[in-house]
């Protein structure tokens, strides 16, 4: 999947949570489980944290898409933290479609600490729907 | 800035975990030219002592101020490297991990030429975070040698006998007039055929007989202040006094409730469906009959209020499995057999399960009670059993799925619904610690597997039930997990915490109370700064998740570590080309 081919894989920053969907992603890595190298991580204390401004200036300076791996139900620092994490993600978007990017761009989903298979599946799913994008 | 810093960058071949499939020199030399860095190499096992104390020569002959190791993942080898920095005298917080193995070589072995692209990005975003770090500090706090405890039940007062012996003073609070718990109405505990009240009676002595143990009954924690090491709490003793208590750490031990049927669940309701605690009492009673009439044919129905489905009926369904039900319904199997024998009575069992979880060596009690004759038969959730009312007794309809579609119809004098257990309602607790909670209801620790009994309230440990369904013996093990951490923390006298917290700017803050509204820990307070209110973080509070990043309407909140400035260089050093 992520042989160079002539065309090169959407570039994907993933924002990740240290506790929760980060050691997820380790596992991903551990069980040598590949997605697209052109998918690179920023680990945070929790994705109740991410600012939208940091997805709109990633999506500016390059990157073709942004992920955020969020807490879940799992979080050990908020209960509501899914609700937070949604709140910015509707944030980041509407700042997305003021700069008439699309907000298709940017995804979330909570990720556990176990859901390597999930995380490659995510990322593989994102970057056939960024081609996509691309295409039109 | 980043021209006068002097960063050290080591790539780890581990082994050629990195290296077969990372061309690690290609990746030196895709960033030795990164401005601040001074110092770009390669070393064969970045963690093993020769290469650590290669890197301090290096950290004090070149004068680094900051280090980058791109290795493993952090969770591995993060603090080793924070512990090298500070050998080597450099302030451990301006060291930054790059995982080049987990999230780069391992998940691209694929593909080397990308992966060593991929590897060149990740260690520039290191360095370009690394140019921005400054010196920060653990906050010290000294810990007072004194523990409370709540909840009195086994898993408690094991705990308090094992920190009183630590040479802790321990403080255990109990909300029900007697300690002992849950032990107290159990009977006959499986597998070793321990009596509960006797279990509960041993420790209570112990406890009664402790120097260092004080046991408050009927009593409740009603108030909390402090932080880790240094906490003040208020406990109301009998309604009436209030106790002011000073203690470093707190040990949360409150167990569970067991589940109670729905009026028509499985019967519910009915004569002659009564619940496995009635059912232990009435062996312990030493009596087979109900109504007048001796048992003849009795039916115990498993995962009665675990393991649920949402529905109409059961909108809020507990999906976990209780863990110890199987245990205890095939040891009451055993316990019936030998009661049998001893009144010369014979019963008929049927254990209607979904699946048998008797994991370990409790397999050998259900193993026993199908030797001595007890039936077991298997059900479908898709098909559940019923329980009516029959002529003149229960009817019992059920489908075995390992004998064909046909219902079974069996009599029985009685009904026994093993049920579960359910997060016990703490309402007051729960406002005084704020400890988080599962979906499930039970407390939740920061991690199931690599810190099982600590929570986000620093000082604040879980143990027992209180976590989730647990055996006794289970509950133990976690307690005594509980004590060993609070207990450490104790007798070391003091603690570093992390000072990767929030910041604000009170250039830009304007007291908005965004943040106060965003903070759940209360970590915020308002303060004044010059002629003008703004926020204050209590470092001791802050937990350092960022919640209160996003929210602020004037972007003056910052985690030291996770500052706007390195997420975006970051971001940008990422997007550099390399050339591979």
């Amino acid at each position: 999947m992520s042989a160079k081919t002539k065309e090169p894989d959407p570039k994907i920053l993933v924002f990740s949570s240290n506790a929760i969907s980060d050691p997820g992603i380790d596992l991903a890595g551990s069980a040598h489980m590949h997605y697209s190298t052109a998918v690179q991580v920023i680990p945070l204390p929790c994705s109740s944290g991410v600012k939208p401004d940091w997805v709109v200036h990633a999506l500016e300076a390059g990157f073709e898409g942004v992920f955020i791996a969020a807490c879940g139900g799992d979080c050990a620092y908020l209960s509501d933290c899914t609700e937070r994490t949604s709140a910015l993600i509707k944030s980041a978007q509407d700042k997305l479609k003021e700069r008439d990017i699309s907000p298709k761009r940017l995804k979330m989903s909570g990720l556990c600490s176990v859901c390597a298979d999930n995380f490659v599946s995510h990322m593989g799913k994102f970057q056939g729907e960024l081609k996509k994008l691309e295409a039109k | 800035m980043a021209l006068k810093r002097r960063i050290g960058v080591f790539v780890c071949h581990c082994g050629g975990n990195i290296s077969d499939h990372v061309d690690v020199e290609k990746v030196v030399a895709g960033v030795e030219g990164e401005p601040g860095v001074a110092v770009a190499r390669t070393h064969m096992f970045t963690c093993s002592d020769s290469s650590q104390q290669e890197m301090i020569d290096q950290i004090v002959d070149e004068k680094l101020d900051g280090l980058v190791v791109a290795s493993c993942s952090p969770k591995l080898h993060m603090f080793t490297f924070r512990g090298m920095s500070e050998r080597a005298g450099l302030n451990p917080y301006q060291y930054v991990h790059v995982n080049l193995r987990e999230q780069c070589s391992w998940a691209h072995t694929d593909d080397k030429g990308g992966a060593t692209e991929k590897g060149i990005h990740l260690v520039r975003a290191g360095i370009a975070k690394c140019a921005l770090t400054r010196p920060l500090h653990a906050l010290r706090v000294e810990t007072q040698p004194r523990a409370l405890v709540v909840g009195a039940g086994i898993a408690g007062m094991r705990a308090a006998l094992a920190l009183a012996d630590m040479g802790l003073a321990v403080f255990l609070v109990e909300r029900e007039p007697e300690a002992g718990g849950w032990a107290l109405q159990a009977g006959k505990m499986g597998p070793e055929a321990q009596h509960g009240p006797d279990v509960a009676a041993r420790l209570g002595s112990r406890i009664a007989a402790h120097d260092n143990i004080m046991l408050y009954t009927g009593a409740e924690l009603i108030e909390k202040s402090g932080s880790i090491g240094d906490f003040n709490v208020k406990v109301r003793v009998s309604d009436e006094d209030v106790v002011d208590l000073n203690v470093g750490a707190i040990v949360v031990a409150t167990g569970f409730d067991t589940y109670q049927p729905r009026e028509g669940e499985y019967g519910w309701g009915l004569d002659g469906v009564v619940d496995l605690k009635t059912f232990r009492q009435m062996m312990a009673d030493g009596k087979l009959e109900h109504g007048g009439k001796a048992l003849r044919d009795v039916v115990f129905l498993y995962c009665v209020g675990s393991r649920q489905s949402k529905s109409e009926a059961c909108p809020a369904p507990n999906t976990y499995c209780s863990r110890y039900c199987c245990t205890a319904g095939t040891f009451a199997a055993t316990t019936l057999h030998a009661l049998e024998e001893t009144l010369d009575q014979t019963v008929n069992q049927y254990h209607l399960y979904r699946d048998i979880r008797t994991y370990g060596h409790l397999e050998m009690v259900y193993e026993q009670a199908r030797r001595e004759g007890a039936l077991f038969v298997r059900w479908d959730p898709e098909n559940p059993p019923v329980v009516e009312q029959g002529d003149d007794r229960l009817c019992v309809k059920t489908v075995d799925t390992l004998a064909g579609s046909d219902t079974l119809e069996i009599g029985a004098d009685l009904v026994v619904l093993v049920t579960g257990m359910r997060p016990r309602e703490n309402d007051q607790l729960n406002s005084v610690l704020k400890i988080p909670e599962s979906k499930d209801g039970f407390y939740n620790e920061i991690h199931i597997k690599l810190r099982p009994v600590e929570t986000v309230i620093d000082g604040v440990f879980i143990a027992g039930a209180s976590q989730g369904p647990k055996t006794l013996a289970e509950s133990v093990a976690s307690s005594l997990a509980a004590v060993a951490k609070a207990g450490g923390l104790l007798m070391k006298g003091y603690v570093d915490l992390e000072p990767l917290i929030a910041k604000i700017d009170t250039d830009k803050c304007t007291w908005c109370d965004a943040c106060l509204k965003a903070c759940p820990y209360g970590a915020i307070e308002k303060t004044v700064c010059g002629d003008k209110e703004v926020a204050l973080v209590i470092a001791s509070m802050c937990k350092g998740e960022g919640g209160c990043v996003p929210v602020c309407p004037h972007d003056a909140i910052d985690i030291e570590g996770f500052r706007d400035d390195q997420i975006r260089a970051m971001i940008d050093a990422s997007l550099k080309e390399a050339v591979v």
